[in-house]
């Protein structure tokens, strides 16, 4: 009896699929879907070698200092980093002081209350304060970017596939539309107020290029700050905003997997004690 | 049950005889895991995967416990709350880590678990409850790791919701009323993110009890093995301690060893990035998948395009339950009386071609839907329920059997024939049933 009615149902998911199969190699071969511009032209990331990357990765600290002075100088105006607080930056190499002097001297400040009169006001920040939003709102934030929310940017790099790479290479990866694309897929042409990008998914990000020219930020510690090299700091301090605990993370790792190959090799020993005299 | 030759607790100390009077659980943990639960002496390292999948849940118990202290399930404040779980919470990132990935090995370890019962026979008689409470706990493990996904409030969290919420819709007249009544709203948001949460705090609590039942069902009759054939005589087996405590301790290890290469260096290769961006209603994402563990069954979901009789969408639902129900009628669908797949040819290739099946479906349901991979879906989920409903009770009616050892020990003696797929494969293919 369960088999009888088994087999019907069997045959009643064989029977449909089947339609449907039928059905979709039909549609498959009369009416094949079109490549779209965005199958066709999207690339993905250049590959990155950052520090951080592969198994020994760790953290080059001028390096991240490097990304967050052009965050900051950059990217800070518009993109906000709200799962960051000014204190971690102690942990990227700043002393105490210098924390406190990057809070205080942050152009946006804090939201806070008027003592005496209850209005919304605003105070300087200090060590223990996440960075604060760069527009009060996300109203705000479309209203000033051409409807286009920068988006937070604490976790961009697990956020997307590649995420340093993917950095670096939106970043470098601004250009012009060829011929040949606008030529195949018209639609494709970039709307006014939007920029060709073809690291971007949708090939037309709302964002214009922010590293304009080589030489846009002043490094403190005199590196060169060509184009290439900014996408590549800011890229590697996204990675560290993203991953904070990598380095603990990798220690940690290494350590308990040798202690669990010296488990691993003493079970195996017992194992094989115990199963001596016995075939098996 | 025990065999009659199984070693009786004997309490030496006045404490444990005290004990032994008056709640005698050293004498019931040395019936069922010590020295008087005997086990077949020929268990190769499929038989490993339960008690690895007890320790899954266990660590799973204990990272959730700890990761719910700091976790708030509210939508405005979830997302942060795991970020902040990550960064300032001490070893908070470990915690999570462990919780996400744990989840993974859960899964690979049943997995595997479940595929040595389907090559071995452990659902045929008398182990059909121990195979019915089992399917009980994978619906369970399924449901827990849903709920789980959803509380970090990321856009695949809300978007997964939505699309497996949406499945109650498609049940004819009331779908959408349940829908709306499961969900507390017309759409995920806080009132299912907090029942999320309680249910998926009770239900690894509600695993460990069908746990307890599906392994006291295993104990009536006791464990498997690789022949099939049953226990004769006490020459058949051996204490389970010291012999697979010891054993299971190695497993362990290894268990150990890969989940700490996940979680210390790739925590997060089997997730999806889009979870790293908070739940924004307004913003669908590009491709919607579940986790890597529901793959195969999101393929089959996405398979049924075509209408008939009744709609594709229903059809894709029932299909995707049905998969994992059609499981509880296995004994009953696979009616041969040798259990073990070593000794039978046309089942066991049977049993291979499911495995690639199921492989290629999981493939599938992790990819876009579009026309190669639905059409291979199609084809794929079209062989997973013929073998079940059709194929396989064919086969189980019509093959002929290679001869089965007569004990446990002849096999053994006969030098592992019988012990391991490969082997038997390869001696098979030289020459039929010899010793070397």
């Amino acid at each position: 009896m369960v088999r009888l009615i088994a087999s019907l149902v069997g045959a009643a998911f064989v029977l449909v699929l089947g339609i449907a199969l039928f059905g979709s190699v039909y549609g498959a071969i009369t009416d094949p879907v079109a490549a779209t511009a965005e199958s066709e032209y999207h690339l993905h990331p250049k590959e990155l070698d950052l520090a951080s990357n592969g198994v020994f990765g760790h953290f080059d600290r001028r390096q991240l200092q490097r990304g967050f002075q052009v965050y900051k100088e950059v990217c800070a105006a518009c993109h906000s980093l709200r799962l960051v607080a000014f204190r971690d930056l102690q942990k990227i190499g700043y002393s105490e002081p210098e924390v406190k002097a990057i809070a205080n001297q942050w152009v946006i400040e804090q939201p806070s209350i008027n003592p005496e009169t209850g209005e919304a006001a605003t105070r300087k920040n200090i060590p223990s304060d996440h960075f604060p939003l760069p527009f009060a709102n996300d109203v705000a934030a479309r209203a000033a970017n051409n409807n286009a929310l920068p988006p937070d940017l604490s976790l961009m790099t697990k956020a997307r596939h590649d995420g340093g790479a993917y950095i670096h290479s939106l970043l470098t990866g601004y250009q012009s539309q060829s011929a040949k694309m606008l030529k195949e897929f018209p639609d494709i042409k970039t709307p006014e107020g939007l920029h060709y990008n073809p690291y971007f998914a949708n090939l037309n990000i709302a964002m214009p290029p922010p590293l304009t020219s080589d030489g846009q930020v002043g490094y403190a510690d005199g590196t060169k700050a060509t184009k290439e090299q900014m996408s590549t700091d800011v890229a590697a301090f996204l990675t560290w905003t993203a991953e904070p605990n990598l380095e603990a993370r990798h220690a940690a790792g290494f350590a308990s997997i040798i202690f669990i190959l010296i488990f691993c090799g003493l079970a195996w020993g017992a194992y094989q004690n115990v199963w001596r005299d016995v075939k098996h | 049950m025990s065999f009659p030759w199984a070693k009786q607790y004997e309490p030496k100390l006045p404490l444990t005889r005290w004990l032994d009077e008056r709640l005698p659980v050293p004498r019931l943990v040395y019936n069922s895991l010590g020295g008087g639960y005997p086990v077949p002496r020929n268990l190769n390292y499929f038989w490993n995967f339960g008690v690895l999948a007890g320790a899954a849940l266990a660590i799973q118990i204990v990272t959730g416990i700890v990761l719910a202290m700091h976790y708030a399930a509210n939508g405005l404040v979830a997302f942060d709350s795991v970020e902040s779980i990550m960064r300032d919470v001490n070893a908070g990132w470990f915690l999570r880590y462990a919780h996400a990935n744990g989840a993974s090995m859960f899964f690979i370890v049943v997995y595997t678990h479940i595929f040595r019962g389907l090559y071995y026979g452990s659902y045929k008689a008398p182990r059909e409850m121990v195979w019915l409470l089992g399917v009980v706990i994978f619906l369970l493990m399924m449901a827990t790791a849903f709920m789980g996904y959803v509380l970090p409030w990321g856009q695949m969290s809300f978007w997964g919701a939505q699309v497996i919420t949406g499945f109650f819709s498609a049940i004819p007249l009331v779908g959408d009323t349940i829908r709306i009544w499961l969900l507390g709203g017309f759409a995920p948001d806080n009132a299912a993110l907090n029942r999320f949460f309680s249910l998926h705090y009770l239900l690894p609590f509600v695993i460990a009890g069908v746990i307890i039942l599906h392994i006291w069902a295993l104990h009536i009759p006791g464990s498997n093995n690789p022949t099939g054939v049953d226990v004769k005589g006490e020459q058949d087996t051996v204490p389970f301690h010291p012999y697979y405590t010891a054993k299971d301790g190695f497993g362990l290890g290894i268990f150990m060893l890969v989940f700490a290469g996940l979680l210390f260096f790739f925590p997060n290769y089997l997730g999806h990035p889009d979870n790293y961006i908070p739940a924004n209603p307004l913003s669908t994402p590009a491709h919607i998948v579940p986790e890597w563990y529901f793959w195969p069954f999101y393929a089959i979901l996405r398979a049924f395009t075509a209408d008939f009789i009744l709609p594709a969408k229903l059809w894709g639902v029932l299909a995707m339950f049905g998969s994992i129900l059609l499981l509880f009628f296995l004994p009953w669908l696979d009616s041969s009386p040798v259990r073990s797949m070593n000794y039978r040819p046309k089942a066991r290739i049977a049993f291979w071609v499911l495995v690639a099946d199921i492989l290629i479906l999981g493939y599938c349901g992790g990819a876009p839907a579009t026309a190669a991979y639905v059409i291979l879906s199609q084809i794929c989920a079209a062989y997973y329920f013929a073998h079940f409903l059709i194929i396989l009770p064919l086969i189980s009616r019509s093959e002929r059997p290679r001869p089965l050892p007569n004990s446990i020990t002849e096999a053994v003696l006969a030098n592992h024939g019988g012990t391991s797929p490969a082997q038997t494969a390869l001696s098979t293919a030289s020459a039929p049933h010899t010793a070397h």
